[in-house]
């Protein structure tokens, strides 16, 4: 579904990514998880185009992500990310349905698509009038995740888009989040730091520390078949994670 | 880049050119007023279509202003032609002085009569109680205060020379205005400045002229200098006047000049003419300035924007370009605007016209708009401007939908600050002559009567409160709601 093929990521001397193989299955949820500076977000970002790889090629569904294809290629994947990215001068509503407008949807077909995204991401109809400024962080996280899921995407990127919320929230979005994965059998990519989201989360988790992958498995596999004593490391320092 | 191309058709269409009608110029003070309207009032009887433009500036304005073809001809003096025009080591004849002059294409009428050569001047009661009569004695007060024009310290024939020549040590001397050193002398804040030995206010403020008694000073006798192609009739109409001026004569024209702040008057009284005063409505003079000092800011804010948006969006991103842009446009903001002005009088389209002082004005309007412009898009944060790409809008789209309005408030901050700047400095657009509110402002100053000074300083001051109302407003219009709200 997404392939990278020997894909690296240099800034000037800094290495981001080291070439990497790395094998996106569709219709799954993939987890990509590590340490701040690890990779994770850079791999996300190359995948849509915001970076261009040293090296190595990406490809979507069998399209190579070049210049040329990035455009059409954007519209067919979601992205959300951590601070939300709304447009502060648009309502919800306005957010949800730039690009939709941009492409001259017929305004019947799009107000079907705003009220099924709506009921799936649990966002109250009344919030869609509102400016991202009117809306809670928990909102605009719905919000978000409407727009990027307007097109009706193949693929849905999120990087760490629950990060900013404070627990109680968090813990209802993650629900809901699952709920709608699980509806959608989307090819999901997320990034996160935090290992008990990504074992509620993942069909895969890929570890990765200092640019290069270090183990992917289950949750179980990182747990008990650890590659190296990162890993083991890794998941201790995450408190709390034995109760899952 | 289309924006030149529109550039310049706009200032094709503002310069209307207005062929077989003579251009008479003046410098910024009473005494050339009074002899531009002399001639524009010769020349009309003459037979000819005559324009007079007032108090457009000093020797070099007036001096280009006539090479470049923008007036025909202007009163000047035989001192200041060999000391600042042909700046030549010793003294001429007046046929050298013939030669010289039309080697540059410039003609020179006899002598209207009197001399008005720089001199001292101090208050009689001051100069009595110190015993200063003649310039010499000034040696003996190294501490009084001398405030000086500009252009009296920097002539060839002005200060420093003096000083040398006398061998004075003066300590406290500054430059000052011409008009506003006789109020500065009236109240004691100096105690000499320099005058012209016709000037009116030596009579009017009881000041004594101290004897030049090392015959510093050279010869300012007025002619009036014109272009060789002025119509011969036109020059012998202007010959005419020559030798009918005496020192009294000019002394009390300048005088009435002054006493009616009424030029034309002056002028009329010299042809011994009655003259009737044009009606004299405030409010429609005041409105007719008003409208042109608007005409003023508004073409030139218009081109600040249409050029400066597209400036400000290309120095947004990082690299040499963008630092060129904001560092040109940073120093445009430096030159003074008495300085850009007279840079720009002598190239061949811009001259003595509105179009000087509207480009003038569009050059200082473009520093706000275009570092608003670039700064309001730099501060666009960068997960807002991935997500704005990652929803697959081309870079157009982007900029348009998304990027602009979330800097339109910093934009239009930048339009607004330019515009106020405008609506000040168009107040300079006088000096060459252009009007607008300016005008009563410098003839004002000139004739030293606050009330016309008023004049324009008041609707000025108030279009520039209505500017920024109306900006506001515009805020209301152009800013998204959603940007206006609070958190």
């Amino acid at each position: 579904m997404i392939e990278l093929e020997s894909v690296s990521k240099k800034f000037g001397a800094m290495i981001a990514l080291h070439e990497t193989d790395l094998s996106i299955e569709a219709g799954r949820t993939t987890v990509l998880i590590g340490p701040s500076g690890c990779g994770k977000s850079t791999i996300l970002r190359l995948i849509i185009g915001l970076l261009e790889p040293t090296t190595g090629t990406i490809r979507i569904e069998g399209q190579r992500v070049s210049a040329s294809s990035v455009l059409a290629l954007r519209r067919r994947i979601g992205y959300v990310i951590q601070e939300g990215g709304l447009f502060a001068h648009l309502t919800a509503a306005q957010n949800v349905l730039l690009m939709a407008k941009h492409l001259n949807q017929p305004a019947g077909q799009m107000q079907t698509r705003l009220r099924e995204l709506c009921e799936l991401t649990h966002l109250p109809e009344n919030a869609l009038t509102r400016y991202p400024v009117e809306l809670s962080g928990g909102q605009r996280q719905r919000v978000s995740l409407m727009r990027a899921l307007m097109l009706q995407p193949n693929v849905l990127l999120l990087d760490e888009p629950l990060g900013a919320l404070d627990p109680m929230v968090r813990a209802r979005l993650q629900d809901d989040l699952k709920e709608i994965f699980e509806r959608l059998q989307q090819t999901t990519v997320l990034v996160t730091h935090d290992m008990a989201e990504a074992g509620f989360f993942a069909n895969l988790i890929v570890l990765l520390n200092e640019g290069r992958v270090v183990q992917s498995g289950t949750l179980d596999d990182l747990r008990n078949r650890p590659a190296s004593t990162f890993v083991s490391d890794f998941l201790h320092a995450q408190r709390g994670l034995a109760a899952i | 880049m289309k924006s030149p191309a529109i550039l310049f058709a706009i200032f094709a269409f503002c310069s209307v050119a207005q062929p077989q009608q003579i251009v008479v110029g003046s410098k910024r003070f009473t005494e050339s007023y009074v002899l531009g309207e002399i001639a524009r009032i010769a020349l009309q009887k003459a037979g000819f279509t005559v324009q007079h433009k007032e108090g457009m500036g000093g020797t070099i304005i007036l001096w280009q202003a006539l090479r470049g073809s923008d007036i025909q001809l202007y009163p000047e003096y035989t001192g200041t032609i060999t000391e600042e025009i042909l700046k030549t080591k010793q003294p001429l004849s007046t046929d050298g002085m013939r030669g010289l002059l039309r080697q540059e294409g410039v003609g020179m009428t006899g002598e209207l009569g009197f001399n008005n050569t720089y001199a001292l001047v101090m208050r009689r009661d001051r100069a009595a109680k110190l015993g200063i009569r003649k310039i010499s004695d000034l040696r003996n007060h190294p501490e009084l205060n001398i405030g000086l024009t500009l252009e009296f310290l920097g002539r060839r024939d002005g200060w420093a020379p003096l000083s040398t020549r006398y061998g004075l040590q003066m300590q406290n001397v500054r430059g000052i205005d011409h008009a506003l050193g006789y109020a500065a002398l009236a109240n004691g804040s100096i105690d000499l400045k320099d005058a012209y030995s016709t000037d009116a206010k030596i009579e009017e403020n009881n000041l004594i002229v101290l004897e030049d008694d090392l015959h510093f000073f050279p010869q300012y006798k007025a002619v009036f200098l014109y272009r060789l192609d002025l119509d011969s009739r036109a020059v012998a109409a202007l010959e005419k006047l020559a030798g009918t001026i005496d020192e009294a004569r000019m002394r009390h024209l300048n005088s009435e000049a002054e006493r009616t702040k009424d030029y034309t008057f002056a002028a009329a009284l010299y042809f011994g003419q009655k003259y009737v005063s044009p009606s004299n409505n405030l409010i429609g003079k005041i409105g007719r300035w008003t409208l042109r000092h608007l005409e003023l800011v508004g073409a030139s804010l218009f081109l600040g924007i249409i050029v400066g948006i597209p400036l400000g969006i290309r120095a947004s991103r990082p690299g040499p370009v963008s630092n060129f842009i904001l560092a040109t446009t940073s120093v445009i903001q430096t030159i003074p605007s008495l300085a850009l002005l007279a840079l720009l009088v002598p190239i061949p389209f811009f001259g003595i016209s509105p179009v000087t002082a509207i480009f003038a004005l569009f050059l200082y309007s473009l520093l706000p708009i275009v570092r608003n412009t670039a700064t309001g898009l730099q501060e666009i944060p960068t997960a807002v401007r991935e997500s704005a790409a990652a929803l697959g809008l081309e870079p157009q789209a982007q900029l348009w939908k998304v990027f602009f309005p979330l800097a339109s408030r910093t934009i239009l901050a930048g339009v607004k600050t330019s515009a106020i700047i405008d609506v000040g400095t168009a107040t300079l657009a006088a000096l060459i002559g252009v009007g607008g509110l300016g005008e009563p402002i410098i003839s004002g100053l000139n004739l030293n009567d606050y009330s016309t000074i008023l004049q324009g300083a008041i609707p000025a001051a108030l279009l520039a409160l209505l500017v920024q109302f109306f900006f506001d407003g515009l805020d209301r219009v152009f800013v998204p709601k959603g940007l206006r709200l609070k958190q």
